[in-house]
């Protein structure tokens, strides 16, 4: 495959790109491997990366149902932040930060991260207490938050409207070290490393069964025959409760339809990320000029991919009253993805009561952060069948033993988070 | 999506909030000895079919029913719609 280097960009550009070649091999299913991590989105190609280059893991397959990228990872709004309060939270999301730092170099792949700031607005003083409160929960966990007020603010968002009536915007906290990265390089980055360290990447795979005796898990079967695994790792997002259906369990999940849109290209006018009191309402430009945004889940089940009109009117009319400016900004596309909700916004990484079945599931609308985080402590509980020490709190049975990590504070409605 | 409501026709699904799966219009017995872990189940834990699926949906902006809706989460093509309260008095009669 050859390393990327600025020395090879010249290099091809002079002799006409003949020696580029496809960045992973597109891998047959052997008979049988030591690990197997299901689903080709972000999650399952960062824990298959990890098991090779951090945790000395050889016999290792990624299976994906449909293409790498088809999923979550190539649908979604592409933030990356750590600005969460609750202990359980925190110390993953500032670890993951900062892998998401130093991913580039670690993948040799251009993802262009780019830490252009997330700023959440608030609209009353109780808003104000409750995020400057949060700054310095998150100052504290290793990430970092800086509090704005609306003069500040001003210098960089002209735009908004402070004035709007119901949504005066008072202030803003704000996080530098967030911003964006291109979703579908992050897949590929991922595909490419973990590929040239031995992991075979098995594309139009669909696992439709597991291979279960006596409680234990000996392999799966796929629409490319049985495979066997001495152990399986499942990161299917939206199909989480599918998967886990086939193992006989029943998952403390809803999935839901969550859309977002991209206007046609305009010169750059927002400068990082922005998220509205309304709706949750939030906005960045991205590097070829498109506005993207997003809101609120459509709110009922859905496995459809697609999500209704009532969401693109309500989107669109709070993207407005935030920023009257773009009201002439024509939307180009709409998109939706499904978004394994839990019951308390949180996600789940633990085993399972089905010996050697591990899974990563449960990240709501918020997983693409997550990527190299939840790559690496899924990768450490595959190998070291121990919890790693940021992802302690993550478990499956919490629900069940009262320790919800309800970051919101919505309880168990999965459709109003 | 259009819901026909039992009573008053076909109405847009943006009048309407979703609660979730029909299941939970049986709530487990508070006093049964094994309460607590029946509720754990009730409270939290979804089939969340791909495909056939019966819920609850009150219509809000419209006469403050509760509708059981059979859905298809897959397609979201609605099937069959019935009053939350006929459903529950079915079922109690059923008992
Ligand atoms: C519109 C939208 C906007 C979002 N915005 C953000 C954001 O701004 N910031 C953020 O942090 N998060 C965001 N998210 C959430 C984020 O995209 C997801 O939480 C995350 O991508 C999920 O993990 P993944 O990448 O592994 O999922 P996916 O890419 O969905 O990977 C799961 C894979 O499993 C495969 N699979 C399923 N069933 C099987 C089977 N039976 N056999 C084999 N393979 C199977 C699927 O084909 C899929 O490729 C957004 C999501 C959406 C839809």
């Amino acid at each position: 495959m050859g390393r990327f280097s600025a020395l090879r960009l010249l290099y091809e550009g002079l002799t006409g790109n003949r020696g580029w070649t496809p960045h992973w091999r597109d891998a047959a299913p052997q008979p049988a491997y030591d690990i197997i991590v299901i689903g080709g989105g972000g999650h399952g190609l960062a824990t298959a990366y990890q098991l090779a280059a951090t945790y000395g893991q050889t016999r290792v397959a990624l299976l994906e149902k449909g293409w790498i990228g088809g999923g979550n990872v190539g649908r979604n709004t592409t933030i990356v932040r750590a600005n969460y309060l609750l202990p359980s939270n925190q110390g993953f999301y500032a670890l993951s930060l900062r892998l998401w730092e130093r991913m580039e170099q670690d993948l040799n792949y251009n993802v262009m991260m780019s830490q252009r700031g997330v700023l959440n607005l608030c609209h009353s003083d109780a808003q104000r207490d409750a995020a400057i409160r949060r700054g310095n929960a998150v100052r504290l966990s290793g990430a970092d938050a800086v509090y704005l007020d609306a003069g500040a603010l001003k210098k960089d968002w002209p735009f908004l409207d402070y004035d709007n009536a119901r949504f005066p915007i008072r202030g803003g906290l704000l996080q530098p070290r967030a911003g964006t990265a291109r979703h579908d390089a992050v897949a590929w980055g991922y595909a490419r490393a973990a590929s040239d360290r031995g992991v075979d990447i098995i594309q139009n795979c669909e696992v439709t069964g597991f291979d279960i005796r006596g409680g234990k898990v000996f392999g799966v079967e796929t629409t490319r025959g049985h495979i066997a695994a001495g152990k399986v790792g499942v990161a299917v997002a939206g199909n989480t409760s599918r998967l886990m259906g086939m193992a006989g369990l029943r998952m403390p999940i809803e999935s839901h339809v969550l859309q977002a849109f991209v206007t046609e290209g305009l010169k750059p006018v927002i400068p990082g990320v922005v998220t509205f009191g309304v709706g949750h309402f939030y906005i960045s430009q991205s590097d070829k000029g498109g506005l993207v945004y997003g809101g609120d889940l459509d709110g009922y089940n859905s496995y459809a991919q697609r999500g209704n009109l009532p969401m693109v009117e309500h989107v669109a009319a709070a993207g407005v009253s935030l920023m009257p400016m773009i009201a002439r900004a024509r939307m180009l596309r709409s998109w939706g993805g499904i978004m394994d909700m839990t019951m308390d916004g949180s996600p789940i990484i633990d085993r399972t009561p089905v010996e050697g079945l591990y899974l990563n599931g449960g990240w709501c609308y918020g997983g693409f952060k997550a990527t190299p985080g939840s790559g690496l402590v899924f990768a450490h509980l595959l190998a070291t069948d121990t919890p790693h020490e940021v992802a302690k709190g993550f478990r499956l049975d919490r629900f069940a033993r009262g320790h919800v990590i309800d970051e919101t504070g919505h309880g168990p409605t999965p459709n109003l988070q | 999506m259009i819901i026909y409501h039992p009573l008053l026709g076909p109405r847009d699904s943006d009048e309407f909030t979703y609660l979730g799966d029909a299941s939970l219009i049986d709530r487990p017995d508070g006093l049964a000895e094994d309460a607590a872990a029946r509720f754990a189940e009730y409270v939290y834990m979804r089939d969340n079919p791909a495909g056939t699926h019966r819920e609850l949906w009150f219509h809000a902006a419209g006469d403050q029913s509760w509708l059981v809706v059979t859905r298809n989460t897959a397609t979201h093509e609605i099937t069959h719609v019935e009053l939350a309260s006929d459903v529950a008095r079915a079922r109690r009669a059923g008992r």
